[in-house]
């Protein structure tokens, strides 16, 4: 069939996405804005404590409010009453103990959402509090710390094992931490259960996976999976915080024991307790050069806290192991990663996924190596850089370009920003007046990052596209059908452009994303693109196939589409990997990976500690561009998102106890922290992938970070080994920076 | 929770007689975040935006006097020449939109350490306007604020005003935030320079129980500025200054700074803004 069309909104193009100014001006329908005539509102009572025995559950004070039409606690679970991602080791409501500040302990519905909070309230729960376990170190490593899991307080133990030579001529040793991030997206986890006369539930819920809470809630809630139907609703932004359940379970049972919908809509500081946030970690590194800069050996100690319950820690834990050199070459490897249980707030996924940590860490070793090798930042990671041929730590060889020391010099090249304005607005502290140049050093700073893109370690990783070209109105028209999570990234515009380029009809409907069409993976790991992607080109493939045959003959589409519609369903997967070896840690546990490199210029109030990042310039490799505004969008995202980490995000926790659950208090980057940036991005492209695409929307967060933090001890002279930097790591450093 | 909704400035005395429980809202750009976190459940609120006279100011004998309902941005617009203090401290809070619906009255009648008006309005002897339907009387600034988010209203008044004299010197002043915007302070700082007496006024802000001064800081500076020859500060001088602007503060450690941090960059901002200042008066 002819192309003539589906080219002007095809692979390539810039597309404006239908959700953006809906988004701006306040219209989009979040999950939070579902409402259904006659619904109950959901509460969820939970534990002040991060640890302590439950003696007694006392519900009557909150049935007896009117207005109140159920209470549940654990005993009211209809099925199995443990979940999880990858072990089920997380209660749907608390069973006899609490193992975090805010594990949820009891329900409530009624007929309005205040009457729900003050009735969940008046429950009376009996806690015989406990010893909480807070340090993970002391959790991994002590023999004679309390056992927070059942299975020991070891999550997972990753080794990698190569080589034998750990001496050298230049050995630089230091220790990092990263603090814990939170995902910070700002539509609270919501959503709506429908009880359904087949005794099952229809949910509509904000989520990363439709299939994966599908398997998760059937169970618990002692249904057969075809009765527990989702359908996505509104998702406002994800990464990663949506992989686990909040409160889908908890809904479906209110609505499955009352009969009536129930909406559950977190508040903003419940939703700090409501998911996971990004691992802190603690990093004990030593690189061992040879004079002249050549890696010869990395040995590193990774602890990351998962918190209570298990969620993707073992997942996270591989990532850090397995690129916790970065993407450098070097023959003699020697790590230990850990994922711990505490008490703490659990952790999973955030957008880079174990390999943000791990990254600030090699690189500000590489940033102390080349101090101490006499060179450049960059000059010591061109000379390191993977390319194509390269054997990573795990000895899997990067079989796909990787041009990282071309990157890096086109980095370098880039033109610097000039000297700072006198604008408040471009100085550290801002329109707080904080210094009219006072005290301001100019800083710059290089970061590199490595991100494995799509499922790893031997998942079966696969997405489901269904088809359909019909015509509509006497006109050919596609319908494209997945499960997969529109979660802001744009995947909606990228599904209609690789429609229109395959079948060259421009008239694209994407069906909302539910679980009548099969799984399509998570939004996760940078991969929908790829792998929805993918599952929708070889549908439409597929389909076009049909109708060249149909159109042999040489009749015109609309004719033979007067005969019917031509669907296909096709499932996609990338190429296999495998597990790591537990003990070496080697396995061609990836199947791609992707690279992006920062630069930062940064202006630091060395007296204040206050900092202004002036530019922030990347080079990322993403093999093909599939709609050049949305990759851009997700570059100054991912970057925004380690700018964050780098300065200013992170989860203050004491005790066990989460100090700032606010966006008063848990501050993000505005668009007057967020500099202006400037991109290259290149394509060359994966052999392996659809359109030779790379996964994008992870790199650039890793990279950021180390980048920035580098910026800053370029303008300050200090070690800064954590992050985020705080004022007072900058200002009460020492007074000999006073001037 | 009742809703009171008076339209006259007459109606709302009355009300606030009668209901001396209420909770007056302007802007509720802090009452309803207090409300929203369910921090405490006022038995009513007292909606004082249809009082149409809060929303006026007025200028007389140097002294300007600002409504209850003047709202940020308005004041940075249209009072921001006489006031620069206080146009700087509103320059910071919150966001265009909570500037637009905020107010200093509001500000006040929070009381909150941090609040970012009240170190310039320390730092300029302002007055606040109270009334009731006992009267109205003019309560320095000094003694308003009592406590942790306590201030020197009696149950029954209302914050008509808030009266500051037009700037008769350079004022400045200065904010840490751990982010460029939209940020609470970690601690504040707030000069005026009142060269018609020769004297100094400052204003600490979200370093100690209550907004305060720093009376030795000031008594000190003011004797020691070259007034008349206005020669440069010296470097010794200015020092002195910050470190007994820290030393009148009394932070601690909390969520946005620690008290080590906080006792630091009041001594840098009262330095920073006296050079400021100083540099201002010297006309160069």
């Amino acid at each position: 069939m002819s192309i003539a069309t589906g080219q002007v909104q095809g692979v390539g193009q810039s597309l404006l996405r239908p959700d953006g100014t809906l988004k701006v001006t306040g219209e989009f329908a979040y999950s939070s804005d579902l409402w259904l005539d006659g619904m109950l509102w959901g509460a969820t009572l939970r534990s002040p404590h991060p640890s302590a025995w439950i003696r007694s559950i006392d519900v009557g004070p909150a049935l007896a409010m009117p207005g109140v039409f159920a209470v549940l606690t654990h005993q009211d679970v209809p099925g199995v009453k443990f979940y999880g991602l990858e072990h089920k080791d997380q209660p749907v409501l608390a069973i006899d103990q609490v193992r975090y500040q805010g594990e949820p302990v009891a329900l409530v519905a009624a007929d309005h959402p205040e009457t729900a909070r003050r009735a969940a309230d008046a429950i009376v729960v009996g806690y015989e509090l406990r010893e909480a376990v807070t340090d993970p170190r002391q959790a991994a490593f002590d023999p004679a710390c309390p056992q927070v899991n059942p299975h020991g307080n070891v999550v997972r133990h990753q080794p990698v094992r190569v080589g034998d030579r750990f001496t050298a001529d230049v050995v630089v040793t230091a220790e990092y931490e990263v603090g814990m991030q939170d995902q910070a997206f700002l539509g609270p986890e919501s959503g709506l259960a429908v009880p359904a006369e087949d005794g099952g539930v229809d949910l509509y819920v904000a989520t990363q996976w439709l299939h994966v809470d599908q398997d998760q809630v059937a169970p618990c809630l002692g249904l057969p999976k075809e009765k527990v139907r989702l359908t996505l609703a509104g998702v406002g932004g994800a990464f990663g915080a949506r992989e686990d359940l909040s409160m889908q379970i908890h809904a479906s049972m209110l609505a499955l024991r009352t009969g009536k919908p129930i909406k559950i809509v977190y508040g903003r500081e419940e939703s700090f307790f409501g998911h996971v946030h990004r691992h802190p970690a603690w990093m004990r590194y030593e690189h061992g050069a040879t004079a002249d800069g050549m890696l010869v050996y990395v040995r590193a100690e990774i602890v990351l806290d998962g918190g209570a319950y298990t969620s993707s820690s073992p997942a996270v834990v591989g990532n850090a192991a397995s690129l916790g050199v970065g993407p450098y070459e070097v023959d003699n490897v020697w790590i230990d990663a850990y994922g711990t249980y505490t008490n703490n707030p659990p952790c999973g996924a955030m957008r880079g996924f174990g390999a943000v940590q791990a990254c600030f860490a090699y690189e500000s070793q590489m940033d102390r190596l080349a101090e101490a090798c006499g060179l450049s930042p960059v000059e010591i990671r061109i000379r390191n850089a993977v390319s194509q041929g390269s054997r990573l730590a795990t000895g899997q060889v990067v079989d796909t370009p990787a041009p990282l020391a071309g990157m890096l010099r086109e980095l370098a090249a880039m033109p610097l920003p000039g000297p700072g304005s006198t604008d408040l607005r471009a100085l550290p502290g801002g329109v707080a007046q904080t210094t009219h140049g006072e005290g301001v050093r100019r800083g710059i700073g290089y970061g590199v990052g490595i991100k494995n893109i799509c499922f790893s370690e031997g998942f079966d990783d696969y997405s489901t596209a269904r088809v359909r070209v019909e015509l509509l109105g006497g006109e050919p028209h596609v319908l494209v059908h997945t499960a997969a999570a529109e979660v802001g990234q744009g995947l909606i515009m990228v599904k209609s452009q690789i429609a229109r380029t395959e079948l060259g009809i421009d008239r694209v409907t994407i069906v909302p994303a539910d679980t009548t069409v099969g799984s399509a993976g998570s939004s996760s790991a940078s991969r929908q693109s790829y792998v929805t992607g993918g599952a929708v080109k070889a549908a439409c493939e597929a389909v076009r196939e049909r109708l060249d045959k149909l159109r042999a003959g040489g009749a015109s589409l609309a004719e033979v589409l007067a005969a019917g519609p031509v669907e296909e369903t096709r499932e996609y997967r990338h190429r296999p990997t495998f597990p790591m070896d537990p003990v070496t840690g080697q396995g061609d546990s990836h199947t791609q990976l992707a690279l992006c490199v920062h630069r930062a210029v940064v202006d630091v109030d060395v007296e204040l500690g206050l900092v202004k990042v002036v530019e922030l310039a990347a080079v990322q490799d993403v093999g093909r561009i599939m709609n050049p505004l949305a990759l851009e969008g997700q570059i100054h995202g991912g970057t925004a998102q380690g700018l964050g980490l780098a300065l200013m995000e992170e989860i203050q926790v004491r005790d066990g106890k989460v100090l700032n659950p606010s966006f008063t208090d848990y501050l993000i980057p505005t668009i007057l922290d967020m500099p202006p940036m400037r991109l290259s991005i290149l394509e060359n492209p994966d052999p392996h992938a659809p359109y030779g695409l790379r996964g994008a929307g992870e790199p650039p967060t890793l990279s950021s970070t180390p980048a920035i933090a580098a910026a800053v001890r370029n303008a300050t002279g200090l070690a800064l080994a954590r992050v985020p930097i705080r004022p007072d790591d900058i200002a009460l450093a020492g007074s000999a920076l006073a001037g | 929770m009742d809703f009171l909704r008076p339209t006259t400035w007459a109606d709302a005395l009355a009300a606030k007689a009668e209901r001396p429980e209420a909770t007056p809202i302007q802007g509720g750009t802090d009452v309803m975040v207090e409300i929203n976190l369910d921090k405490g459940r006022p038995a009513a609120l007292l909606d004082l935006n249809p009082v149409a006279e809060l929303r006026d100011w007025s200028s007389e004998d140097g002294w300007l006097r600002i409504g209850a309902g003047v709202s940020y941005t308005r004041l940075i617009d249209e009072l921001g020449d006489r006031l620069p203090g206080l146009a700087q401290a509103s320059r910071t809070v919150g966001s265009p939109q909570i500037r637009n619906r905020g107010t200093v009255a509001g500000n006040l009648g929070a009381a909150s350490p941090a609040g970012d008006s009240h170190p310039p309005l320390l730092a300029s002897d302002a007055l606040v306007e109270a009334e009731s339907v006992r009267g109205s009387r003019l309560i320095p600034i000094g003694e308003f604020y009592l406590g942790v988010k306590r201030n020197a209203l009696e149950p029954d008044e209302l914050i008509r005003a808030v009266r500051v004299p037009y700037a008769d010197g350079p004022q400045y002043f200065s904010k840490i935030g751990t982010r460029n915007a939209m940020v609470i302070a970690v601690c504040s700082f707030a000069v005026a320079l009142h060269p018609s007496r020769r004297g100094v006024g400052t204003g600490i802000g979200s370093a100690a129980p209550t907004p305060r001064r720093a009376p030795e800081a000031e008594e000190f500076l003011a004797g020691e500025l070259d007034w008349d020859g206005r020669t440069a500060v010296p470097d010794e001088t200015a020092r002195r200054f910050g470190e007994l602007v820290a030393r009148a503060a009394s932070p601690i450690d909390d969520v946005r700074g620690t008290r080590d941090y906080r006792v630091h960059a009041l001594a840098v901002m009262a330095r920073r803004t006296l050079g400021w200042a100083w540099t201002e008066y010297r006309g160069i």
